[in-house]
């Protein structure tokens, strides 16, 4: 189903109060709907990383074509991750569904299914965990709360937990912590034992596992993609960037999620690392082996994060980098902030890793002492507030600008100020949307954790209404039409998603206004910014 | 669950402990067992329960450090991190006690709690909602409150604290008894616990038996407590008896106790055995919950996963094996020739 067939009523026209005569739900089976859900993986993507039974099968099927001992496995995998997650144990054990977290999640607002509410996606799967786990489960079922994994539950197991995008909004709200997120992974990671994956995940691991980068750009595609920018900014700007790849010896290693190298908007960012790169003279270098920053293993295994991780700190070793410079990606950032250092720092060990210093200004990025890994936001706003950016804000007068906290920085790390602050540093007109749509309550775009496909486009008008509504209201009241993020699945989701609801509203990095608002060394005179629009009062020049 | 079956069930259950206990003792004169036996029965099994769990939960590791960050991490020294963002987003030990001392006293986390306005048109709103948070801090310490008041059974001479709550909470000294606020602050609290489960359309959908079923034995609890303590005039003396009885371990069970009371204590027991194999656990789990007691600092120290679990990696040279040529004819350094 294409965008421009679901109607907007049909969208809003939702109650979000389960009637008084609603069968419950645990007597209400998944009914799966089409543009709701993901495509099912295909069995080359699994077998690139040896995952369990790589096959062809559809989601629409009644047959998902499982492994005999289906049950078995899950029962088994359900054990053995109560053994080892304390989170999943007590968050099993600890819920008293108090339903603070009912209203917070954006795929319940602008769905009103009632499994949507984070409580009740997590009872799918806690209703199986006290019928197999706990002595009241046992004794008394259904008047516990507790019912049998059949394979009614397991479709309804796989449908919910790849309609949550782990954006942990509702574990903010939750008196104990309760982390949907982490549920969610830990019950994906269990759908994943028996093949049952979404291809708009499993594809890009296996790419990302031989090719370095979730779109399976390979190496010479790579540099030749860059080259292309190389162009596009000496048109734009008279100067002639010279990025490096896979060069021994640079002090710093860049990584940044492929989105960027790849399609607009996230284009223009990239250009905008480009440019700030060469008028600084950084030593640094790109890799086509690590070409990835995002990790789509998050969301199929914590074992597949760790193996796709490792690239970051095997390429710095093999390079002899100091330190890693990351690029504006939002799940990267949870796994770079909580995962990374955990899983894969032997791989450092012997490497010329050191604490970073940024070589501009000599600021030592303390808050990155273990991982080695610090945030571009973090080292523009040290360039900034260090003076050794020279900037116009005025060039990026065409834009009135509101920020987008994306989940994973906001939530999983609190990278809220860096990204503020450099905006409000290079432009003159910043708009925050209301309080709780931003910061650590801010929605997700509707796409994340790998739901950014084309199938699902209703799961994700849907889900991302909450920030759509949120961007139309700085939209109407003060005009904002451009919504700025750090991160590669806004930049990709966003676009549709305004067209969609808000459409007077583009999209852009933040790099993309840093570097609009530079002023170069040996710059022709600008006329137009780097998506060829012309620049305030330029309007009428004549290369437009 | 369906509301009705949720609602019948878990009533019926509490009524039977009622009738139970009623019968008990008033019919088949088994004072020693429901004043003596499932007292001690009911106190073994929280006190063994509750520790088990939190063994459980304790033996389990945290294989990854997951805060919930809520406000800003410290960062570049001039990027503001002040007690707010150091509350929120902690980054020591320190600072992690401070919010774990405000989410358990306070219930921080429910204090943010907002209510989805969805008006037809686009028009989304999230209001302020208190009313969670204010109805879990009344019922909570009022249930503290009333659980010390009753220590004045239990003890010889009175601990001085208890007199103070006792005062305290007796503090509008109108009526004769004096009329302790508590017990009723509890009661419309629980009031408004079970109230909001059935009218709120989504918190009916969700809640299960064992939602209502505490909910009404607490309720239980406060109209058996009221009900002695202001209309059937329990013996107060004798009732002291036989609670020192227990805490001395000379458990005696005097004469003339009304069966009020042995209603009321066998609710109590059943509250206590009932505990740790419930919802009821969060008391003690919320101390363990790894997003919330941990500090976000794994950029600057690295957290240590014990079963950190050994994967195949692809390495730089198979991927060089695979497009070595393509690299060369790219002008991509190779490491191999």
């Amino acid at each position: 189903m294409a965008k421009d067939e679901i109607k907007q009523e049909d969208l809003l026209n939702i109650d979000h109060s389960p009637s008084l005569f609603k069968k419950g739900w645990m007597n209400t089976p998944v009914d799966i709907r089409p543009s709701m859900h993901c495509y099912a993986c295909e069995p080359a993507r699994l077998k690139v990383v040896d995952f369990p039974n790589p096959r062809v099968w559809s989601v629409m099927d009644e047959d998902w074509k499982l492994p005999k001992d289906w049950k078995e496995t899950v029962m088994d995998a359900f054990k053995d991750r109560l053994d080892r997650f304390r989170t999943f144990k007590l968050f099993m054990d600890i819920c008293v569904r108090c339903g603070a977290c009912a209203d917070k999640c954006q795929f319940f607002i602008g769905s009103a299914d009632p499994k949507n509410m984070p409580v009740l996606r997590a009872e799918l799967i806690r209703s199986v965990y006290r019928r197999n786990f706990t002595a009241a489960g046992k004794l008394f079922g259904k008047l516990a709360g507790a019912r049998d994994l059949d394979y009614g539950v397991l479709k309804e197991w796989w449908y919910y937990l790849y309609q949550c995008s782990e954006c942990r909004r509702c574990s903010v709200f939750c008196p104990y912590g309760i982390d949907m997120a982490d549920i969610t992974i830990i019950g994906r990671e269990m759908t994943n034992l028996l093949g049952l994956n979404i291809d708009w995940i499993a594809a890009p691991v296996a790419f990302c596992y031989k090719t370095g980068n979730h779109l399976g750009i390979q190496p010479h595609a790579y540099k030749s993609m860059l080259e292309f920018f190389q162009d596009e900014i000496e048109e734009v700007t008279g100067v002639r960037v010279e990025p490096s790849f896979n060069r021994k010896g640079a002090e710093v290693l860049f990584i940044t999620p492929s989105g960027d190298v790849f399609a607009d908007p996230g284009t223009w960012t990239c250009m905008g690392y480009m440019i700030l790169f060469h008028q600084l003279g950084i030593d640094i270098t790109w890799s086509t082996y690590a070409s990835e920053g995002g990790n789509f293993g998050l969301f199929t295994s914590h074992d597949m994060m760790k193996r796709l991780n490792g690239k970051m700190y095997m390429e710095a070793k093999r390079l002899g980098v100091k330190w890693i410079l990351g690029g504006e990606c939002g799940h990267m950032w949870r796994v770079v902030n909580q995962y990374m250092g955990t899983m894969n720092l032997d791989l450092a060990e012997g490497s010329n890793l050191e604490n970073p210093v940024s070589p501009m200004t000599g600021t030592k990025f303390e808050n990155a002492n273990s991982t080695k890994m610090v945030h571009i936001t973090e080292f523009t706003a040290d360039l900034i507030k260090h003076g050794k950016l020279k900037l116009d804000p005025s060039r990026n007068d065409h834009r009135k600008v509101t920020f987008h906290d994306s989940c994973n920085p906001a939530r999983a790390m609190g990278l809220l100020e860096e990204p503020r602050y450099v905006i409000k540093n290079v432009c003159n007109h910043f708009y925050e949307m209301p309080p709780s749509t931003i910061r650590e309550q801010t929605f997700c775009c509707g796409g994340g954790s790998g739901l950014n496909a084309g199938e699902d486009v209703e799961l994700r008008m849907r889900g991302g209404l909450p920030r759509a509504n949120a961007v139309k209201y700085v939209h109407e009241k003060y005009g904002v039409n451009m919504l700025a993020n750090v991160c590669a699945i806004d930049r990709a989701v966003f676009p549709g998603l305004m067209e969609y609801w808000v459409p007077e509203v583009d999209v852009t990095g933040v790099h993309e206004l840093v570097a609009n608002a530079m002023v170069l060394d040996g710059e022709k005179e600008k006329t137009v910014d780097l998506r060829n629009e012309p620049l305030p009062g330029m309007e009428d020049a004549e290369d437009v | 669950m369906n509301i009705i079956i949720s609602l019948t069930v878990s009533f019926l259950a509490v009524f039977g402990l009622v009738v139970i206990a009623f019968v008990g003792v008033w019919g088949a004169h088994l004072e020693w067992l429901f004043g003596v036996v499932i007292p001690y029965l009911a106190v073994i099994t929280f006190f063994i329960g509750i520790v088990y769990r939190v063994v459980q939960w304790a033996k389990c590791p945290v294989p990854f450090r997951i805060p919930s960050t809520c406000a800003q991490q410290k960062s570049l020294p001039w990027i503001k991190y002040g007690y707010a963002e150091k509350l929120d987003n902690p980054v020591n030990t320190f600072w992690v006690v401070c919010r774990m001392i405000l989410e358990v006293l306070c219930f921080r986390s429910l204090f943010r709690n907002t209510r989805l306005e969805f008006g037809s048109g686009q028009e989304i709103k999230y209001k302020s909602a208190k009313w969670l948070w204010l109805g879990a801090i009344a019922f909570h310490y009022t249930f503290l409150i009333v659980l010390l008041r009753h220590l004045r059974f239990f003890t010889e001479p009175m601990p001085f604290f208890v007199k103070i709550i006792e005062n305290v909470d007796g503090f509008f000294q109108m009526f004769l008894p004096t009329v302790y606020q508590s017990g009723f602050i509890l009661g419309a609290a629980v009031t408004y616990l079970l109230l909001r489960r059935i009218l709120d359309g989504k918190m009916r959908y969700i809640s299960l038996p064992a939602d209502y079923f505490p909910l009404f034995m607490i309720l239980g609890l406060v109209t058996t407590g009221v009900l002695m303590r202001y209309v059937l005039k329990a013996d107060i003396v004798s009732i002291k008896e036989l609670t020192l009885g227990l805490v001395s371990f000379k458990p005696v069970v005097p004469e003339g106790i009304s069966v009020i009371f042995y209603i009321h204590l066998f609710l109590v027991s059943v509250f206590f055995a009932y505990f740790p194999f419930s919802k009821l656990t969060h008391m003690a789990g919320v101390f363990l919950s790894p997003t919330r007691n941990l500090s976000n600092n794994t950029r600057i120290v690295r957290h240590i996963n014990p079963w950190n679990n050994p994967v195949k990696f692809h390495t730089y040279q198979a991927y060089e094996d695979e497009f070595r040529e393509k690299m060369k004819d790219a002008g991509l350094p190779v490491d191999k020739e």
